[in-house]
């Protein structure tokens, strides 16, 4: 995780779409691999696929920490790993949930509120004297809204990190994770 | 296998016997173990096979001699320990087989499912702890996946990049019942939907290689392991020849291409030849086969073959462009991408592409040779034996095709550089990892796959001692391996790195001259003990070793601790500033 940038919100990141065979530790074998190899994530997010047998694993990468290339390899080489396709962000729809409790006295709740009502957020429970509001949206857009609640005092805030999925128009498709020029990218099935 | 034909679809058994049975089917003639509480239902159907069970001292030796016994037969070594201690005893072979892709196939007892993360007695998280040192590994939780998994773990050790794959066997899933199915080739493929290795490398990169091949001027083969694991000697030959092009060969590729053709300019790197070094560094085109672009061959990377252009063959995609960004990346099999770079070279050939003219840089690199041959200076009358005077005795008295295994240190970069290696899978050592102790049962696992054969390790004092305990397995178990043992009572090869880089400040290295007394403990050992402190003594030790075929052999051979490696590029250096023997130093600038 950098300082500036812990969502990996801007150029130095790429999005791994990583399907896997839903087995027992195949999470950890992921995440052992990054962190035997020092590769950086950003996120991480994972579920089941649209096949039970199958898990999508959704990883925001530093590029800064290794070459994108050779994490796809790295990754392919689990055999528990089925496909990997990288994310343009540019042709993807990114989506992630943020959660927050702020606290909110009779001087800050109508700031709050209207904060919450500009990014079409919601308020999830009333207490006493703090809100917690959730907003789902793309990650750029949750970044501007933990930043415009970090002027009021935040008690708890968690984020589930990105999920994305290729874009449905004319342009989308998935890009081959491998460089061009290496001639066998045959075995890595994309798009 | 006698139990093969008994068997029939749907027959119940247990899990235990179906494990054995799976094995048998697997061709499995071996296997390297020690029994114990949690794999206990496994060794009693072990009774009933043809399996020979070799039972060692300690689980490390299992891994190891599963090791010795894959990297001479091509075929997986099979090692099978408990749980707990055992399982973790087993780590360093894995990793050692992971470094150096060795075909393993690892099996551990675990505590019964219902005891699983409970702490229980011997247990511990096999499959966590293995799962960065294997290339892949595997929790069975029921009876009835064992033959699949056995045959996944088979698959995948043995096809694509070779590694080791580690089955984690609960005692209850060996005990229970289960159903027997031996699964098709198609289902194990549909198992392993992400398991998809390259075989055939990419045509238009084939051509690439070729046309390249033939315009370079100063071209090198740099052949690592991945040839001889794709078993790719016979056509590296007809390539090498067919193109004059000189060959080098790694620390794993040793024999792979024989140190007596007038191509080979032997082993490239830190301690390589001067020629090998020599020649990748000022090389146009570096056609790297199977290799890796270690450290250890690379030396300071951003110096490392300045002018090089690159074509790197390699099965594993991960390896092209991890270290040196390649100019003709081809992923496949070895064997075939060579052999396919052969056909599209002929047929450039035939169609009136000419080869530029390699004879200067042939020439050049003949004068390095003569300039800076392998050297080492005569012990003095009275003085310690020179360890390398004592190997080139061993070779010159050795049968053909004798194997070689070594240790770590100084004693195996003397047997690569002094020993010739003319066929292949006659070289068996921890290039990767660099396991002190790999020799002695590395070797007892290779004569185990050859018996036919000659089995030499040749091993330091430092190294002896962590794995010496197998020597009472070979005892027991009548696998006559010979030991030649360079004990210079030093750990000599970090000893040689603080004479070098330490101002001579020795530092926890000295071992003990006579503690022990190797020819004592041998003998206590079930083996031959011959000590040999004089030049006159050498020859008669190594006659009278090679005459004893009915048990294992140890020479101690008392050898000078102020003897180093050379050639040798220090640690953070370019290949450039390799370090001559010192009696070359005179003729150092003709390097440049």
């Amino acid at each position: 995780m950098t300082a500036i940038n812990p969502h990996g919100s801007s150029l130095n990141h790429a999005i791994l779409s990583v399907l896997v065979q839903n087995r027992p530790g195949v999470l950890a074998r992921v995440s052992s691999l990054f962190a035997r190899r020092g590769y950086n994530i950003f996120s991480l997010a994972v579920a089941p696929a649209e096949d039970d047998a199958q898990s999508r694993i959704t990883i925001v990468v530093d590029l800064e920490s290794a070459p994108l290339e050779q994490m796809v390899k790295q990754l392919f080489k689990l055999v528990d790993v089925v496909k990997i396709s990288e994310l343009d962000p540019r042709r993807s729809i990114e989506r992630e949930l943020l959660l927050a409790t702020v606290r909110a006295g009779s001087s800050e709740r109508s700031q709050i509120v209207e904060l919450v009502n500009i990014f079409e957020a919601k308020i999830l429970a009333v207490g006493g004297d703090a809100l917690t509001v959730s907003l789902e949206g793309h990650p750029d857009k949750l970044d501007d809204f933990e930043e415009l609640l970090g002027g009021y005092s935040i008690v708890e805030l968690q984020r589930t990190g990105r999920v994305a999925l290729p874009k449905l128009d004319r342009a989308a498709r998935l890009r081959a994770a491998t460089t061009p020029g290496n001639g066998n990218d045959n075995q890595r099935k994309v798009g | 296998m006698n139990t093969e034909n008994q068997i029939s679809e749907g027959q119940i058994m247990t899990g235990a016997q179906a494990l054995i049975h799976a094995l048998e089917l697997e061709d499995v003639d071996t296997v390297f173990g020690l029994p114990g509480g949690c794999i206990l239902p496994a060794y009693d159907p072990l009774l009933e096979s043809s399996i020979r069970h070799v039972l060692v001292r300690h689980e490390q030796g299992a891994g190891h001699m599963a090791e010795g016994y894959a990297h001479v037969s091509g075929r997986p070594g099979v090692a099978m320990v408990t749980s707990g201690p055992a399982a973790t005893n087993l780590v360093t072979p894995l990793m050692d087989a992971y470094m150096d892709s060795i075909p393993m196939v690892a099996i551990t007892g675990q505590v019964g499912t219902g005891a699983i993360g409970s702490d229980a007695f011997q247990e511990c998280d096999t499959v966590g702890i293995t799962r960065s040192c294997t290339k892949h590994n595997e929790l069975v939780m029921s009876a009835d996946d064992i033959p699949l998994a056995i045959r996944q773990a088979f698959h995948i050790a043995t096809t694509g990049r070779p590694g080791p794959v580690l089955v984690d066997l609960p005692k209850d899933v060996l005990q229970n019942q289960m159903s027997w199915h031996w699964p098709t080739d198609e289902e194990v493929a549909a198992s392993l939907p992400g398991y998809r290795p390259t075989s055939k490398g990419h045509p238009r990169m084939v051509a690439e290689a070729a046309r390249m091949i033939l315009e370079a001027e100063r071209p090198v083969l740099y052949v690592g392991g991945g040839m001889l694991k794709a078993r790719a000697a016979e056509v590296l030959m007809e390539l090498a020849e067919l193109t004059q092009i000189p060959v080098v060969t790694t620390l794993m590729a040793r024999g792979v291409f024989p140190d007596n053709h007038p191509l080979c300019l032997g082993m490239p790197g830190m301690h390589g030849t001067i020629a090998a070094t020599t020649a990748m560094q000022r090389a146009d085109l570096l056609i790297a086969l199977g290799a890796r672009f270690d450290d250890r061959i690379t030396g300071r990377l951003d110096g490392f073959a300045p002018d090089a252009r690159v074509i790197h063959v390699d099965v594993d995609p991960a390896e092209q462009g991890k270290v040196r960004r390649p100019d003709v990346p081809i992923v496949g099999d070895c064997r075939l991408v060579t052999t396919d770079i052969v056909a599209s070279l002929r047929s450039l050939l035939d169609g009136g592409t000419t080869q530029a003219d390699v004879g200067p840089w042939r020439s050049q690199i003949s004068g390095w040779q003569e300039v800076f041959p392998l050297t080492y200076d005569a012990a003095e009358p009275g003085g310690a034996l020179k360890p390398q005077y004592c190997l080139e005795r061993l070779r010159d008295s050795a049968a053909p095709g004798t194997i070689v295994a070594s240790g770590v240190g100084q004693h195996q970069m003397w047997a690569s550089l002094h020993w010739h290696f003319n066929e292949p899978y006659t070289w068996v050592n921890s290039g990767g990892l660099g396991t002190m102790g790999f020799a002695i049962p590395a070797a007892i696992g290779a004569k185990m796959a050859r018996p036919d054969a000659m089995v030499w390790a040749v091993d330091g004092d430092g190294c002896f001692q962590m794995t010496a305990q197998e020597l009472v397995t070979a005892a027991v178990e009548r696998i006559p391996v010979k030991i030649a043992l360079l004990n210079n009572s030093y750990l000599g090869m970090v000893r040689q790195w603080q004479e070098m880089f330490y101002d001579e400040r020795y530092s926890e290295v000295y071992l003990s001259v006579d503690t022990p007394d190797y020819v004592k403990w041998a003998e206590s050992m079930g083996c031959v003990g011959i000590r040999v402190e004089s030049p006159e003594e050498v020859q008669p030790a190594i006659d009278k070793a090679n005459s004893i075929n009915d048990r294992p052999v140890v020479v101690e051979f008392r050898t000078d601790a102020s003897e180093k490696v050379f050639p040798m590029v220090p640690a953070g250096c370019t290949n450039d500033d390799v370090i001559v023997h010192p009696s070359q130093q005179d003729q150092r600038a003709q390097l440049g």
